[in-house]
C-alpha cells in the first residue's frame, strides 16, 4: 500500500509515529504505521465489524415475534443498524488494504473471532430488552472510548455509530422498565433473562488486565484509551443503578457497595466460560457462523449476477438514466 | 364522528393487511441476504410496509369504533380475518422470489397509493401521499434488481424466470374488485384497483423486456386473500407473530 | 464454491445534509455500477434523515495527495496572511465595514 521509498532506520520511523500517538494526532490511512500497528488493527476492526454482523442473529431470531408493531419496527431498525455498523467498520478496514471479501472468508472458515456474547441464545422476549440495555450498555462504555481511537477510519466510524446507537440502550431498557412493572409473568420473564445475560455482559469487556495479552500494546498506541477492567467497572456502577430503579435484583449475591472507592463490587467472574465460548465451545457458536455460511453461500448467484450484469452494462456502453427517469416517472398520473 | 360506510373497514384492512404480511415476510430476510448493503436496503423496505400497515390499521381501528387498536388488529385476528392478497403471504422463497415479488407488489402500490392520495377521506388520501414516495423507491430497487437477475448469469435468468412464473397467477387477485367496494369508489374513498391493471401490466412488460424475461401466457389466477380465505402459509405466519402477544393478552410490551 | 469471490467494487459516498451545503464524505458501500451504488447509499447513509442529495464515487477513481506532499503543498499558504481579511486595518471611527 504504502508508497514511501525504503528508510534505512526504521527506529526512527516508529519513534515518529509515536511521537504523533503520544501527540493525539489521527493517523491517516496513506501515512506510513509499524506493521504491527496496521495488524492489530485489522484484527482489531475485523473482528468488531464480524461482531456486529454476527450480532444481527441473536436478535434477528425475534424480529417475527415481536409482541407489538411499534416493538417490530424498533427492533428491526435496531437489528439493521448493526447490519449498517459491520458496514462501517468493514469500510474502515478495508483503508488498510484489506478486501472485506477476504475478511468475511476468514469468519466463515472459523478463523476470525467475533465478540462471544452473541453465542449465547436469545430465549425469551425479554432478551431484546437484556441485549439492549446490557450488550448495547457494555458496548457503548467500549466504543465511545474508541471513539477517540488514533487511526483516523475507525474512530470517524464510531463516531457514526456512538450517534446512532443512542437509542438501542434506551430501547432495551425500556422493554426491560416495561416487562418489570407488568403482569406476574411478564416481570419473571425479565428476571429470568436479567439472571441469563448479566455475568456474559461482564466478560464483553475482555479478561482481566493481568491476563488480557494484546492490551498494553493497544493502549501504547492509542487504539485502546482505557482498559478492560476500568471500562467494565464504569458500566458495572452505571448498571446496578439502573437495575435497582426497575425493581430487578442483580443475579450475584457478592454484590456490594465499596464506600471508600464508589464502586460496586461484583462477586468472581467464570473466566472458565467466558475462554470456553471464546474457543468455540458456546451454546450457540455453530449456529450462528452456520447461519452466516448459509446466506453467503445462498446469496452467491446474487452477487455473481450483479457483477455479470455490470460487465454487461460496460461492454455494451448502456446508459442507466433512462432508467432512472422510469422509476422517477412511476405512477404519475397513470390512474388520473 | 358520523358513522362511516360499513365497507370502509374492510377496505382499509385489505389495505393494510398486504402491507403487513409482505413487510414481515421481508423482515425474515434480517441477517440472511446476499450481501450486507441488501440486509440494510430489505429491513428499509419492510419498516416502511409495517410503518405503512400501523398507519391504516389504526385508521381501520378508528373507523370501525370496536375499540380495536393497531395491533389488536394486528396480533388478535386470525388468518380467515385477514384480507391481504396471497401473493403477499407466500414464503419468502429465495431472493428471486423476493425481489420479484416486490417489484409486482410495490408496482400495485404505487398505482394504488397514486389513487389513494386523491382520496375523499383525508386520512386516508394523507397515508397515501406519504406511501406512494416509499413505494416509488421500493419498486426502483426491485426494478433494478430484477433488470439484473434476468440479465445477469445463466443461473440468475433461470432462478428469476422460476420466480416469474411462480408469482405470476398470485398477480390477478390485485387487480380483482370487491364488490362490497362499490359505494366507496363511488364516493371516491377508496380506489377501484381493476383500472390498475393496464398501466401495471405495461410497466411490468417493460421491466421484463429490459430483464429478458418474459410474462407466462396462462391466465388463470388464484384468488381467495380479499376474502379471507388464504394459502395454507398464512398460519403459520401468523402463528409465529402472535405467539408472543397472545400468550400474555392484555399486556402491556 | 468454484471460484474464490472478489468484493464488489468499493464507492465512496459523499451526502449534502440540507440544500445549498456542500456534500461531506459520509463512508463507503460495494455495488456493481453507479445506480446499485447510488441505491446503497442511500439505504446504509441517508437512513436517519441524514441526505438530501448523494454522489457516489468509485474509490479507484479518487487521487489523493501523499502524507509525504503534506509539507510542500500546504506550508506554503501559512505566510501569506494577506488573504485574509483580518490583515488589513480599517480607520478608526469606522464601525461597520
Amino acid at each position: 500500500m504504502t508508497t514511501m521509498p525504503p528508510v534505512a532506520d526504521d527506529s526512527a520511523r516508529i519513534a515518529a509515529f509515536e511521537a504523533r500517538i503520544a501527540a493525539d494526532e489521527s493517523i491517516e490511512p496513506k501515512d506510513w504505521m509499524p506493521e504491527r500497528y496496521r495488524a492489530q488493527l485489522i484484527r482489531m476492526m475485523s473482528q468488531h465489524a464480524h461482531s456486529e454482523v454476527v450480532g444481527m442473529l441473536p436478535e434477528g431470531n425475534w424480529i417475527t415475534r415481536a409482541p407489538s408493531l411499534r416493538r417490530k419496527m424498533i427492533l428491526l431498525a435496531k437489528v439493521q443498524d448493526e447490519g449498517g455498523h459491520g458496514l462501517y467498520i468493514y469500510c474502515g478496514t478495508e483503508t488498510l488494504g484489506v478486501d472485506r471479501q477476504d475478511l468475511v472468508q476468514q469468519l466463515l472458515d472459523g478463523k476470525a473471532k467475533y465478540s462471544s456474547i452473541f453465542n449465547y441464545p436469545t430465549l425469551s422476549w425479554a432478551d431484546m430488552g437484556a441485549i439492549g440495555w446490557l450488550v448495547d450498555g457494555a458496548a457503548i462504555v467500549n466504543q465511545t472510548m474508541l471513539a477517540k481511537a488514533s487511526y483516523g477510519p475507525y474512530a470517524r466510524a464510531m463516531v457514526r455509530i456512538c450517534k446512532e446507537e443512542n437509542f438501542h440502550k434506551k430501547q432495551g431498557y425500556e422493554i426491560m422498565a416495561t416487562l418489570a412493572r407488568g403482569t406476574p409473568a411478564q416481570k419473571a420473564m425479565a428476571q429470568e433473562s436479567l439472571n441469563r445475560w448479566w455475568w456474559p455482559s461482564l466478560m464483553m469487556f475482555g479478561p482481566h488486565d493481568k491476563d488480557s495479552s494484546n492490551s498494553d500494546e493497544l493502549m501504547r498506541w492509542g487504539i485502546k484509551r482505557k482498559s478492560n477492567d476500568e471500562l467494565r467497572q464504569r458500566f458495572i456502577n452505571l448498571t446496578v443503578a439502573q437495575v435497582k430503579a426497575i425493581d430487578l435484583t442483580v443475579p450475584d449475591p457478592d454484590l456490594k457497595y465499596n464506600e471508600a472507592t464508589g464502586n460496586w463490587e461484583t462477586g468472581p467472574i467464570d473466566w472458565d466460560e467466558f475462554w470456553r465460548v471464546v474457543k468455540g465451545n458456546g451454546p450457540c457458536n455453530g449456529e450462528r457462523i452456520d447461519a452466516r455460511r448459509r446466506a453467503h453461500a445462498e446469496g452467491r448467484w446474487v452477487r455473481d449476477a450483479a457483477v455479470a450484469f455490470a460487465e454487461k452494462q460496460q461492454r455494451d456502453n448502456r446508459e442507466t438514466t433512462e432508467r432512472q427517469q422510469t422509476w422517477t416517472r412511476l405512477g404519475d398520473g397513470a390512474t388520473a | 364522528m358520523r358513522a362511516s360506510h360499513p365497507a370502509l373497514a374492510p377496505a382499509l384492512l385489505r389495505i393494510a393487511d398486504d402491507r403487513l404480511i409482505l413487510g414481515h415476510r421481508t423482515s425474515e430476510w434480517c441477517g440472511h441476504a446476499p450481501i450486507l448493503e441488501e440486509d440494510i436496503a430489505l429491513a428499509n423496505i419492510a419498516l416502511d410496509l409495517i410503518g405503512q400497515a400501523t398507519l391504516v390499521l389504526q385508521h381501520a381501528g378508528a373507523v370501525e369504533r370496536a375499540g380495536r387498536n393497531e395491533d389488536a388488529l394486528a396480533f388478535f385476528r386470525d388468518a380467515t380475518d385477514f384480507r391481504n392478497a396471497l401473493l403477499c403471504e407466500l414464503p419468502r422463497g429465495d431472493f428471486g422470489v423476493t425481489i420479484v415479488r416486490h417489484f409486482f407488489h410495490g408496482l400495485y402500490s404505487v398505482l394504488q397509493w397514486d389513487a389513494l392520495a386523491r382520496s375523499t377521506d383525508q386520512t386516508l388520501a394523507g397515508i397515501a401521499a406519504k406511501a406512494l414516495k416509499e413505494s416509488r423507491y421500493h419498486v426502483r430497487h426491485a426494478g433494478e434488481w430484477v433488470i439484473r437477475l434476468g440479465d445477469g448469469t445463466e443461473e440468475s435468468h433461470r432462478r428469476a424466470q422460476e420466480a416469474v412464473d411462480a408469482l405470476w397467477p398470485y398477480t390477478g387477485e390485485l387487480f380483482m374488485q370487491p364488490a362490497d367496494e362499490a359505494d366507496l369508489v363511488a364516493a371516491g374513498t377508496t380506489a377501484d384497483v381493476s383500472l390498475l391493471a393496464g398501466p401495471w401490466r405495461a410497466q411490468v412488460d417493460d421491466v421484463l423486456r429490459r430483464a429478458t424475461l418474459r410474462a407466462p401466457s396462462d391466465p388463470w389466477m388464484q384468488r381467495g386473500g380479499r376474502d379471507g380465505r388464504h394459502t395454507e402459509h398464512l398460519g403459520h405466519l401468523l402463528a409465529e407473530m402472535q405467539i408472543v402477544a397472545r400468550s400474555h393478552p392484555g399486556a402491556q410490551w | 464454491m468454484s471460484t474464490a469471490e472478489r468484493s464488489w467494487p468499493l464507492w465512496e459516498v459523499f451526502t449534502q445534509g440540507k440544500d445549498g451545503e456542500p456534500h461531506q464524505h459520509a463512508g463507503s458501500v460495494h455495488a456493481t455500477d453507479a445506480e446499485h451504488a447510488l441505491q446503497n447509499a442511500r439505504d446504509v447513509y441517508a437512513r436517519r434523515n441524514e441526505a438530501v442529495h448523494l454522489w457516489v464515487v468509485p474509490s479507484a477513481a479518487i487521487t489523493a495527495s501523499t502524507p509525504e506532499d503534506m509539507g510542500p503543498f500546504f506550508d506554503p499558504a501559512n505566510d501569506k496572511a494577506y488573504r485574509h481579511p483580518q490583515f488589513y486595518k480599517v480607520p478608526k471611527g469606522v464601525k461597520v465595514f
